[in-house]
């Protein structure tokens, strides 16, 4: 199953999976879909309104940045290891 | 001994002289009203340069011929027009890069024996060189064609930068240059091919798989020693690093009191082993630990560390130091940093101490001594 784990500076601004959780899922989109289920407020922080990634939030995919940043539809393998960050630019 | 500074400031150009009585004071101004990001005086022949970043109209390069009293534009850095059948230039993240100036962000002098030679670094990640005093600049190709330039991203900045050069006294061919985020490359050939220099930083800031991939690396502000040429120091995004091999390896500089995120750092020009940081908290908090404006000193190579308050705000003081914005002169012994706040503060002892110049000028961008 997938892992996602989300960057500890988002800890400072709302309560989330920092540590890692596995969910079930075949894209970006789907993944983070489940959970957003469970942590419904970390979901305005990671995306804007019209579901895209946040300008200065970046996902990796086994070490490589998710490219459609829209869609999110960039694929996910069963192993793979997903972490949300926040990008450098918006500081 | 540094008596004059220029101050490069978010609505203007300041020049800082120190009176024989020992105050320091502006002196003159240029570009009142304008965001100045960079300037610099070249040591050979006195002609001083200024970026500016006009908002409207764009980055721009204007020079003086006499210390600063009159100004002519000269030429600006321009990016090449892509080619219609080239793919998308797009960074480690999917963004496209613009082929456009976006900013004048390092302007570095050539060799004593390369007259004219200049150097600039600018966001988006372009590098440029003028052979004739900024008459005319052409890009160096060879950094922006390099295949791992697509793995670059920006830091601080939506597209990439290059903010440090350091030209090696020993040699004008050798370059290192600094990236935001792009880790810090190396020339022996004047910029005609180059070599990835960041073994040994890391980054905390990417996953685990990719944390010591030098391509990402986050270097703030690369300084050398100038008389250990070999000898240089990087505040980086998460640390500070020494290197003594000339970039060949880098080594973490650890348990740097109070922090060790930082923008700024200078190294003694005679002593490869001195060297000053100012701190702030780290990258989610970018103001000073505790409100306290300090600056961190070692003179043992990072062993350990002086932190400095005298004559420095310790009650909720929140300026911030840009990486430009801390300078030291061609004898140790003199040191200038400004701030986020406009306050803009010197030392004539090695940093022991500070003396107030300013709590009043626009945000401060670069520091710069003038060459004696």
């Amino acid at each position: 199953m997938p892992r996602v784990a989300f960057t500890s500076h988002l800890e400072r601004h709302v309560q989330c999976p920092t540590g890692g959780i596995a969910v079930t899922g075949a894209t970006v989109r789907d993944v983070l879909d489940r959970v957003f289920a469970d942590h419904p407020r970390v979901r305005g922080y990671v995306l804007d309104e019209q579901g895209s990634l946040r300008q200065h939030v970046v996902v990796f995919v086994n070490g490589r940045a998710v490219r459609d940043r829209a869609g999110l539809t960039d694929p996910v393998a069963d192993d793979a290891e997903l972490y949300v960050m926040q990008a450098l630019s918006g500081g | 001994m540094g008596d004059r500074i220029r101050v490069a400031t978010r609505k203007g150009l300041f020049t800082i002289e120190r009176d024989r009585s020992g105050g320091w004071d502006v002196v003159a101004t240029a570009f009142l009203s304008d965001h100045v990001s960079m300037v610099l005086d070249d040591p050979r022949d006195g002609t001083t340069y200024a970026g500016l970043a006009l908002g409207h109209f764009g980055a721009k390069v204007h020079r003086s011929h006499d210390d600063g009293r009159s100004w002519e534009e000269c030429a600006t850095p321009a990016y090449p027009e892509r080619p219609s059948d080239a793919g998308p230039d797009v960074d480690a993240f999917g963004r496209e890069i613009p082929w456009k100036l976006g900013l004048v962000w390092e302007l570095t002098p050539g060799g004593p024996d390369q007259p004219g030679t200049l150097w600039c670094g600018t966001i988006p990640g372009g590098l440029f060189k003028s052979d004739d005093a900024g008459d005319s600049w052409h890009m160096v190709r060879s950094l922006w064609d390099e295949p791992r330039r697509k793995e670059w991203f920006g830091g601080g900045y939506d597209h990439p930068g290059i903010h440090s050069i350091s030209v090696d006294p020993r040699d004008a061919d050798t370059v290192i240059v600094g990236v935001s985020c792009g880790g810090v490359w190396h020339t022996e050939s004047g910029g005609a091919t180059w070599d990835l220099r960041a073994d040994g930083m890391w980054a905390e800031y990417m996953p685990p798989e990719r944390r010591h991939d030098p391509t990402i690396q986050d270097p703030h502000r690369l300084v050398r020693c100038a008389t250990n040429p070999d000898c240089l120091w990087v505040q980086h995004h998460n640390g500070v690093f020494r290197t003594v091999d000339g970039a060949r390896s880098w080594t973490e500089v650890e348990n740097v009191p109070p922090s060790t995120f930082g923008f700024a750092v200078a190294v003694h020009p005679g002593d490869p082993d001195t060297a000053w940081l100012v701190p702030a908290v780290d990258d989610d908090a970018r103001v000073p630990v505790d409100g306290q404006v300090v600056v961190t000193r070692t003179t043992d190579g990072g062993k350990t560390f002086d932190v400095i308050r005298e004559g420095l705000p310790q009650h909720h003081a929140y300026d911030l130091v840009f990486r430009h914005a801390l300078d030291v002169d061609e004898t140790g012994e003199r040191l200038v940093f400004g701030s986020t706040t406009g306050s803009l503060w010197v030392s004539e002892d090695g940093g022991r101490s500070w003396i107030t110049v300013s709590s009043h000028l626009p945000p401060i961008y670069c520091t710069r001594f003038v060459p004696a």
